[in-house]
């Protein structure tokens, strides 16, 4: 149904090589998150699937069809825009409806297919009133029911939750989670938030200037990064790396531990703590460790260590080497 | 504006404009209402008085007046509707990216920094002249009769030239409106597989209507009142059939010199504007609501 294929998917903007070649392959029914840093080509790619944007070179092949030079209704897909791109002047049921229309579905199937969308999407006491009436979770969710009824092989979404405030956008997560858990349609989701990421994907694709760093799922991601940029990006707090002696002694050219594989009270690692942030349930340390630089240490629970408190550090748990190049060993 | 003194204070400082304004709008019309009912000829002073309706009686039963009245209504709605129709059609033209966009919009709106009167004078010695014109020389290198314009179809040919002058106001409007939709918008409808065509109905016409009705209230008032055009052309011939109302009251006024008759035509003129306007926004005025 969804088996999205791209082969050395190249766009440039005139001498601006955005995205250099992109080999990539979702499979039926995945959810795919693309996550990276502004800037790094993850809409643009979104956008070339979606057709609103040429492709420089390469192969998009949707369902196992070339649909490199199709248009974008030609290519079954759907997409919810950050913006949400609802039409201000239709009613939610006309905005809902407006694919089906432009289709030429008849009248009655149009009324079946709008109900049907709007119970999913507790949209159903909306229907008759304008987008402009509407708060930005109702807003999100017409734009999700323009995109369900016409049954597309594949949903794009375009960092639909940015416009969200944060109680919101969990809400919302869920909800995404589970549209794709009884649909089982190919979603591909781009996002900077790697908590995003992490919670909702099959599969995910780590970019950074328009390559792929790396792809893979949640956790594998978190525990065997491939490279320093994937192991910086996945997981909050960012890993610290450490350079030079220490590194040496793991016969390593940089190491990088994870703040929470980092233990308080015992160890070989002596620091000043910089600054503490307690949650209640984890407290943030920023520890100037002697001879090493700082680091960042998650704990869990209340520790009582305040700015200017010596503390010693131990590593527990797994440390990531890499080598010269910044790639894993 | 929450407290009693705030609002009063609110009040008291608006308070000068609104006097000035009311004053500037109820003097002239109160002094139009008085001559209206008098008899004032300025090539008989000495003859005044009351004279009741007469001069509205008279304005009415000439035999110009209705036509008149129609050819100030089919120059408002012959301009409206090609200043909006080609407005709409240019400015989605313009907004196509294109080198020299710039200079390209700069030609587009040039007619509208050009005076009335100087306006019609090109027109009429430069396209419309049967000797001298561009289209009529158009005409003979196909071996055509020169068209007599301003001869034949004054009223089309007055209506052609407004239309000209005020054809850079509608295309700037509209193409600002234009500009102010969001792509994500029209991308939306395309991945919803509209048409270009479709696009343009459900999506570029809707946000544009604020606009449209904008440009149609703004370019009714001043209309109404075109008279340069007229005067510099056609001058209300051949024989009255391009005489509008305010051409038909300059005439009272100027050439008879009969002030009365001229004051009554004004009455009327503003009666005019009031239904017309009345029925404008009864049409349209809930597309400035939001």
């Amino acid at each position: 149904m969804g088996k999205i294929q791209l082969t050395k998917v190249r766009k440039s903007f005139g001498e601006v090589d955005v995205i250099p070649g992109i080999d990539l392959t979702i499979e039926d029914g995945e959810f795919v998150v693309f996550v990276g840093p502004s800037g790094c080509g993850k809409s643009t790619l979104l956008r070339l699937i979606a057709g609103l944007e040429d492709t420089t070179s390469g192969v998009i092949d949707i369902d196992g069809k070339d649909a490199t030079n199709l248009p974008p209704a030609k290519r079954g897909l759907a997409m919810v825009f950050q913006s949400y791109a609802l039409y201000p002047h239709m009613t939610v049921r006309k905005n809902i409806a407006f694919p089906l229309k432009m289709a030429g579905m008849d009248q009655a199937e149009q009324e079946k297919r709008v109900e049907r969308a709007a119970k999913v999407l507790n949209l159903s006491n909306y229907l008759d009133r304008r987008p402009g009436q509407l708060s930005g979770g109702q807003r999100q969710r017409v734009a999700i029911g323009r995109a369900i009824v016409r049954e597309p092989a594949a949903f794009l979404f375009d960092e639909p939750l940015s416009n969200l405030d944060a109680a919101l956008r969990v809400g919302m997560r869920q909800e995404i989670s589970e549209l794709h858990q009884s649909l089982k349609t190919t979603m591909i989701y781009v996002t900077h938030d790697q908590v995003e990421a992490m919670t909702m994907a099959d599969k995910i694709v780590v970019l950074n200037a328009g390559r792929i760093e790396q792809v893979g799922a949640p956790l594998e991601l978190y525990n065997h990064p491939k490279n320093l940029f994937v192991a910086g990006f996945i997981g909050s707090p960012k890993m610290n790396f450490i350079e030079g002696a220490e590194a040496a002694k793991h016969s390593a050219h940089t190491i990088g531990i994870r703040p929470e594989h980092i233990t308080v009270g015992d160890g070989p690692w002596e620091g000043v703590v910089g600054l503490s942030e307690h949650l209640g349930s984890d407290s943030f340390l920023k520890v100037a460790v002697d001879g090493i630089g700082t680091l960042t240490v998650r704990a869990p629970g209340e520790i009582h260590a305040h700015h200017g408190d010596r503390v010693r550090l131990a590593p527990a748990g797994k440390v990531h080497r890499f080598d010269a190049n910044g790639l894993a060993i | 504006m929450s407290t009693q003194s705030s609002r009063l204070a609110a009040r008291a400082m608006v308070a000068p404009s609104v006097v000035l304004l009311l004053i500037w709008m109820i003097v002239p019309l109160a002094m139009t209402l008085y001559y209206s009912f008098r008899l004032y000829r300025l090539l008989s002073p000495d003859r005044t008085g009351w004279v009741g309706f007469n001069n509205y009686l008279w304005f009415i039963n000439s035999p110009d007046f209705w036509l008149a009245l129609f050819n100030t209504l089919a120059l408002v709605g012959g301009v409206l509707i090609i200043t909006v129709v080609l407005g709409i059609l240019i400015a989605l033209l313009i907004d196509q990216p294109v080198k020299g966009q710039g200079f390209l919009r700069i030609l587009v709106i040039a007619p509208f920094f050009v005076m009335p009167p100087v306006a019609a004078s090109i027109w009429e010695n430069l396209f419309l002249h049967p000797q001298n014109g561009l289209f009529s020389a158009v005409a003979r290198s196909f071996g055509a009769q020169p068209i007599l314009f301003l001869e034949n179809y004054p009223m089309l040919s007055v209506i052609g030239i407004v239309s000209w002058e005020w054809l850079p106001f509608a295309t700037l409007i509209l193409l600002t409106a234009l500009q102010s939709l969001s792509s994500e918008q029209l991308e939306a409808a395309e991945m919803d597989g509209a048409s270009a065509f479709s696009r343009f109905r459900y999506i570029i016409l809707p946000h544009m209507t604020r606009a449209i009705t904008v440009v149609i209230l703004i370019q009714t008032i001043f209309l109404l009142g075109i008279f340069g055009e007229i005067f510099t052309t056609t001058q209300g011939g051949p024989g009255s059939a391009s005489t509008t109302l305010p051409y038909m009251i300059f005439k009272q006024a100027i050439a008879a010199k009969d002030i009365g008759r001229a004051a009554a035509g004004g009455i009327i003129a503003v009666i005019l504007a009031n239904i017309v306007a009345y029925f404008l926004m009864r049409g349209l005025g809930r597309n400035l609501e939001n």
